[in-house]
């Protein structure tokens, strides 16, 4: 299948190779021969119809599914486990605990566990990058304090965010990071996917608004069970691939 | 006055008040978890696992001893609880189900069983507590599941937190979610098996319970669920055991019935949930 692969600045070490994936629930194939090279430093977009394996694909790559076939190395390794804090993954709301009794502010700080292990303390270091995130967000002050179940949902996608963007991690993986957000945080938002991606971070999300994708994105992988299409998005995004992405015709 | 001063200073009722302090605040303490883990009804289920594990032990053994009834029932939890652990991570089956099926299995094999037990020994006594004849090694135990509650809670606290409020994010921070979720249900065996003396397993789920959701009701700070858990757990015990004596009334009982009070107490004076304070603001 199509290969994605990007002709970056050579000498960056941090690079996520997928080689011929395949992802199936039991006995139903989600995604086959999934190929994909990408380097820090750049932001993609997954794009395609409802399960087309957006979801799965990042879930992936966070090492939450178990792969039938194939092989996804990061900095040449292929173990999740020694990736610890290197990954941060925004999950869709549904599957988030609400009831918690913590604060915004708590739900960012967990973002650190990653970097502090069990044990050590918060130094300012962690306090600095828990009050940058909850900034770039737009979630300090008052709403900082507040209990996550009386935020709205908008808000508490961007309490998500805010805890990945506090990880500090060299890749994000969000799903569908843009839901729930008003016209201007979703600006903002765009403007920080785009900061992260010149600060030298992986950023892979899945996105349903094909409209907005070249404004967001340096790339897009147009998804439908395969690849369809990969790279960068003005040479991607034509009406055959579009059409050949999100017509059923993809599926036989 | 001075009967229930002669009462304090005997032996029996002093270990029993020792005996309270630690099964309330281990119970107390783990309730935190059980709420944030919404596992109410699962350890229900456990408790009710209980009666064929200690049946069984009679029949085996022969006679009813506390060492025996201890294992028989940790035994009887441990399986019904990992085994339902290990169906749901292979089947699409939610826990809950898988539990259900598990837990009524065991206790219809423990009805059935209880025929064959010669009702000679009393076993209403295991089925429904008896902390006033706990024994010095018996609070050995209850100091050791205390000691092994604080210690692994305090030592994971981080990964367990990351693991109850969203175990796929924790898993990708380095979380090894599923050794989270063996400890938790760890502690929580161990609670109910310290429990399973003071109230009886039936009713251990009082204890293991309302602390928390008492707590829940008037803080927003997940750590303190733990540590004022533990703490109106223990108080609640210990107040249980002395009322029971001048009474007359057995302690099990009285320990769920001072808790499900204090429930009730705090639902009403609670500053965020009263129904009162909120017919004051409309």
């Amino acid at each position: 299948m199509s290969k994605c692969s990007h002709s970056h600045t050579q000498g960056q070490t941090h690079e996520l190779i997928i080689k011929d994936l395949e992802v199936a629930y039991r006995k139903n194939t989600v995604l086959e021969g999934i190929n994909l090279h990408a380097y820090c430093g750049t932001s993609l977009a997954l794009v395609g119809p409802n399960g087309a394996g957006k979801s799965t694909l990042l879930k992936a790559i966070a090492g939450l599914v178990k792969q039938r076939k194939g092989d996804i190395t990061w900095s040449g390794e292929n173990n999740v486990r020694t990736r610890g804090g290197e990954f941060a993954y925004l999950p869709q709301h549904e599957e988030v605990n609400w009831d918690f009794p913590i604060t915004v502010r708590g739900v960012v700080e967990m973002g650190r566990y990653s970097q502090l292990g069990p044990w050590r303390r918060f130094t300012k270091k962690d306090d600095l990058a828990v009050e940058r995130a909850l900034a770039l967000m737009e979630m300090d002050g008052e709403l900082a304090n507040r209990q996550i179940s009386e935020l709205s949902g908008g808000q508490k996608q961007r309490a998500f965010i805010a805890r990945a963007v506090a990880q500090e991690a060299h890749v994000l993986l969000l799903d569908e990071p843009f839901t729930g957000l008003d016209r201007d945080h979703t600006a903002n938002l765009t403007r920080l996917l785009r900061k992260l991606a010149q600060e030298n971070s992986l950023v892979i999300a899945s996105h349903h608004d094909v409209n907005t994708l070249a404004d967001i994105f340096d790339e897009v992988m147009l998804l439908n069970k395969r690849v369809v299409a990969c790279g960068e998005c003005q040479s991607i995004l034509s009406e055959e691939n579009l059409d050949l992405t999100f017509s059923n015709m993809a599926n036989v | 006055m001075s009967e229930l001063l002669e009462i304090l200073d005997m032996p029996f009722f002093r270990r029993a008040l020792v005996a309270a302090a630690l099964i309330g605040f281990t119970n107390g303490f783990v309730s935190g978890f059980v709420l944030l883990r919404r596992s109410s009804l699962t350890l229900s289920a456990l408790c009710h696992t209980m009666l064929p594990g200690i049946v069984i032990v009679v029949l085996i053994t022969g006679a009813l001893t506390q060492a025996g009834a201890f294992m028989g029932a940790l035994l009887a939890a441990l399986i019904v609880g990992l085994g339902s652990v290990a169906i749901t991570r292979n089947t699409r089956l939610p826990q809950s189900t898988a539990l259900a099926i598990f837990f009524t299995t065991a206790f219809a094999l423990g009805v059935l069983l209880l025929q064959y037990v010669h009702t000679s020994q009393n076993l209403e006594e295991w089925l429904f507590g008896s902390i006033l004849s706990v024994s010095d090694a018996d609070l050995k135990v209850f100091f050791a599941i205390a000691c092994f509650t604080l210690l692994s809670a305090t030592l994971f606290m981080r990964p367990l937190l990351l693991t109850l409020f969203e175990p796929n994010v924790a898993a990708v921070q380095g979380v090894g979610v599923r050794w989270m979720n063996y400890l938790l249900y760890a502690l929580m065996i161990f609670a109910l098996m310290a429990s399973f003396q003071a109230v009886g397993p039936i009713l251990s789920i009082g204890l293991l319970v309302v602390p928390g959701a008492i707590v829940s009701l008037f803080t927003n700070h997940t750590r303190w669920l733990f540590w004022g858990g533990g703490v109106v757990g223990c108080v609640s015990a210990i107040l249980a055991v002395i009322i029971s004596i001048p009474l007359n009334i057995p302690t099990g009982p009285a320990i769920v019935l001072v808790l499900g009070t204090l429930f009730i107490l705090a639902y009403f004076c609670s500053p965020n949930y009263s129904p009162f304070k909120k017919s004051q603001t409309n």
